[in-house]
């Protein structure tokens, strides 16, 4: 693959990095040791469920949370020994919503300017800028906490990029959006990516979102990275499209299957599962040879491979159900078992 | 506190904590009703307590308000600042917080520029309750009240600085810091003879009074504000202002070093 460019131009690279919390005498390991390349101007999703270590992971490379062992050089900083340098060139949005919520808008804005040491005659031009490309023109003097969940939300991405960071860490941006706002918060991340070439790290349990934005994706489970492609090569690597074939008794759909390379009767006995490359090209011919040996298909489904079938494939469950599972209770599970580690401490 | 950015603008902590200051500041200066809020509590002591004192004394008003009032303002002070660290603990539950982490601000002018913050409402409030006072016989003099009011201010960054220590000790529960924030709160108040004289209690009550750096803090309140610098109970209170400030800063500042 040609998704990981030469070595000179990393922005984020890591080296056996790893954390582990200690709560209740028990040993988490929330991240075992990852290795790990972002080259400038990749966007790279950091896919899993919760309590995968994708959030931890990104704490630490943002300076947030020490590591327990190994090494990331961020933006040209290593983490450990220049934390201030990685946070001057890096911007972060958080799970969480980040303006203040007696704060304007514009003000909060401004103040963020200040935090990062830009003149005030600049922060202010930015800020209009911000506020333009994101539109939030209508809530600038409004107080954050009027603010609707979409607009909030882009309040915290204009936050972290007053000071134009090259790299930008969005820890699940479109969580607790409705469909509308996600639709649109996407957009503004395409269309931020196209216009500056910002490299982009997030992460998120949203298949679609992976999928919708970024080029690489990267699949965390238990702490660890199984999978690290393009969202395209990914599920090309499942070889091939979903097709489902029924029919009238089980006898037949027995038969079928004989017929077919590779098919096989999956749960219901009148149902013959099959996966193909160019599924949708085989599937007339199918009907049309199976009709000839007189096997009447009733009903064909056809799909190609999600990046859930990619998950399923790897780890043995499913993505999306674990996400529907996943209530505001078990949301920041990343967070819950470090907050619960750093108490113990 | 005005930074400007056409000369050669400060670096390091100073820059930082003034950045912080002005953020806080800027709600103050959008709402300033906010301020008038918080002054609920004590001028409903001013009005209602006061009366009973004066009953209850047998003295006159104007005597009664002139050793009533720098109470009532030590209490404004107290409990203005008392539970400001409510605002950090908010912001740490949303991601507001996290973000200043990010950012490269000092931790330490993360707690100060905070701190400094309680200054402003502190004395635009106590200068209300004194005017407040006014019409009732109470009489102002005017160095002294400037030198109260900075002794307060002193004190109030301190004890804003504790707040802000608990707020980040309690982090998920804030039904921590409240717990705390009622424990210490009225017993403080009436050990420190703010609202009744303690000579009249109990030895051990002295005692309590005795190491409650609020004692000396209204002591010394009383004196400035009958003008009377030479009071010794002004330097008592001077010196329990600046400690409770130098150990607020002190504790403050390392819970910010350690936060996440």
């Amino acid at each position: 693959m040609t998704n990981q460019p030469n070595t000179s131009n990393q922005m984020i690279t890591a080296r056996g990095l790893t954390k582990t919390f200690r709560a209740k005498g028990q040993t988490v390991e929330a991240v075992r040791p990852l290795d790990l390349s972002v080259g400038e101007g990749e966007l790279v999703a950091f896919l899993g469920p919760n309590g995968a270590g994708k959030s931890t992971t990104l704490r630490m490379l943002t300076t947030l949370l020490p590591p327990t062992a190994g090494e990331a050089i961020v933006a040209g900083c290593d983490i450990r020994s220049d934390a201030a340098g990685v946070r001057r060139r890096i911007g972060y949005v958080g799970q969480g919503n980040s303006g203040g919520h007696t704060q304007r808008v514009r003000d909060e804005l401004l103040a963020q300017g200040a935090f990062y040491g830009m003149g005030r005659r600049e922060t202010r031009a930015r800020a209009a800028e911000l506020i333009e490309s994101l539109e939030l023109e209508q809530v600038a003097t409004r107080t954050v906490q009027a603010l609707s969940g979409g607009q909030k939300r882009r309040l915290d991405i204009a936050l972290g990029l007053i000071h134009r960071p090259e790299l930008l860490f969005l820890d699940e941006p479109s969580t607790g959006l409705d469909p509308h706002s996600r639709a649109n918060l996407w957009q503004h991340i395409v269309e931020l990516r196209r216009a500056t070439g910002t490299t982009i790290f997030l992460t998120t349990h949203y298949l679609d979102e992976a999928d919708q934005l970024a080029e690489r994706v990267m699949v965390m489970d238990h702490g660890t990275v199984i999978a690290d492609d393009t969202a395209n090569a990914l599920k090309a690597s499942l070889a091939g499209d979903r097709v489902t074939l029924s029919f009238d008794s089980s006898t037949d759909a027995a038969a079928a299957a004989s017929r077919i390379g590779g098919a096989v009767v999956a749960g219901d006995p009148h149902v013959v599962a099959v996966t193909a490359q160019g599924g949708d090209r085989a599937l007339p011919t199918w009907i049309r040879e199976l009709g000839d040996a007189g096997l009447r298909v009733v009903a064909a489904t056809h799909r190609q491979p999600t990046l859930d079938d990619v998950f399923l494939a790897l780890t043995g469950r499913s993505l999306r159900e674990e996400a529907a599972h996943a209530g505001p209770a078990d949301a920041d599970a990343d967070r819950a078992g470090e907050h619960a580690a750093s108490v113990a401490a | 506190m005005t930074t400007t950015d056409t000369t050669a603008r400060p670096t390091g902590f100073v820059r930082d904590t003034a950045a912080v200051y002005v953020r806080e500041t800027r709600p103050l200066v959008r709402d300033p009703f906010s301020v008038i809020f918080s002054l609920v509590q004590p001028l409903v002591f001013l009005g209602l307590f006061g009366p009973l004192l004066v009953g209850a004394s047998g003295g006159d008003v104007a005597g009664t308000l002139q050793w009533f009032v720098p109470g009532i303002l030590v209490m404004v002070a107290l409990f203005g600042t008392a539970s400001t660290g409510a605002n950090l603990l908010f912001e740490m539950q949303t991601g507001s917080h996290e973000r200043t982490l990010v950012a490269p601000l000092s931790r330490s002018a993360l707690l100060v520029g905070r701190a400094l913050k309680e200054v402003v409402p502190l004395v635009i409030q106590g200068t209300i309750v004194v005017l407040v006072a006014v019409p009732f016989g109470f009489s102002i003099d005017v160095p002294g009240l400037i030198a109260g009011l900075g002794v307060l201010a002193i004190f109030g960054i301190g004890f804003g600085a504790l707040s802000y220590a608990l707020a980040l000790a309690c982090r998920n529960r804030d039904w921590m810091f409240w717990m705390v924030h009622q424990t210490l709160l009225f017993p403080l108040m009436i050990l420190s003879g703010m609202l009744l004289p303690l000579e009249d209690g109990p030895a051990w009550m002295q005692v309590a009074a005795a190491v409650n750096p609020l004692s000396y803090l209204v002591d010394a309140e009383r004196a400035l504000l009958a003008g009377d610098f030479t009071d010794p109970n002004v330097l008592g209170g001077l010196i329990a202002a600046v400690a409770t400030c130098a150990i607020g800063v002190f504790v403050g500042v390392r819970s910010m070093r350690k936060a996440r």
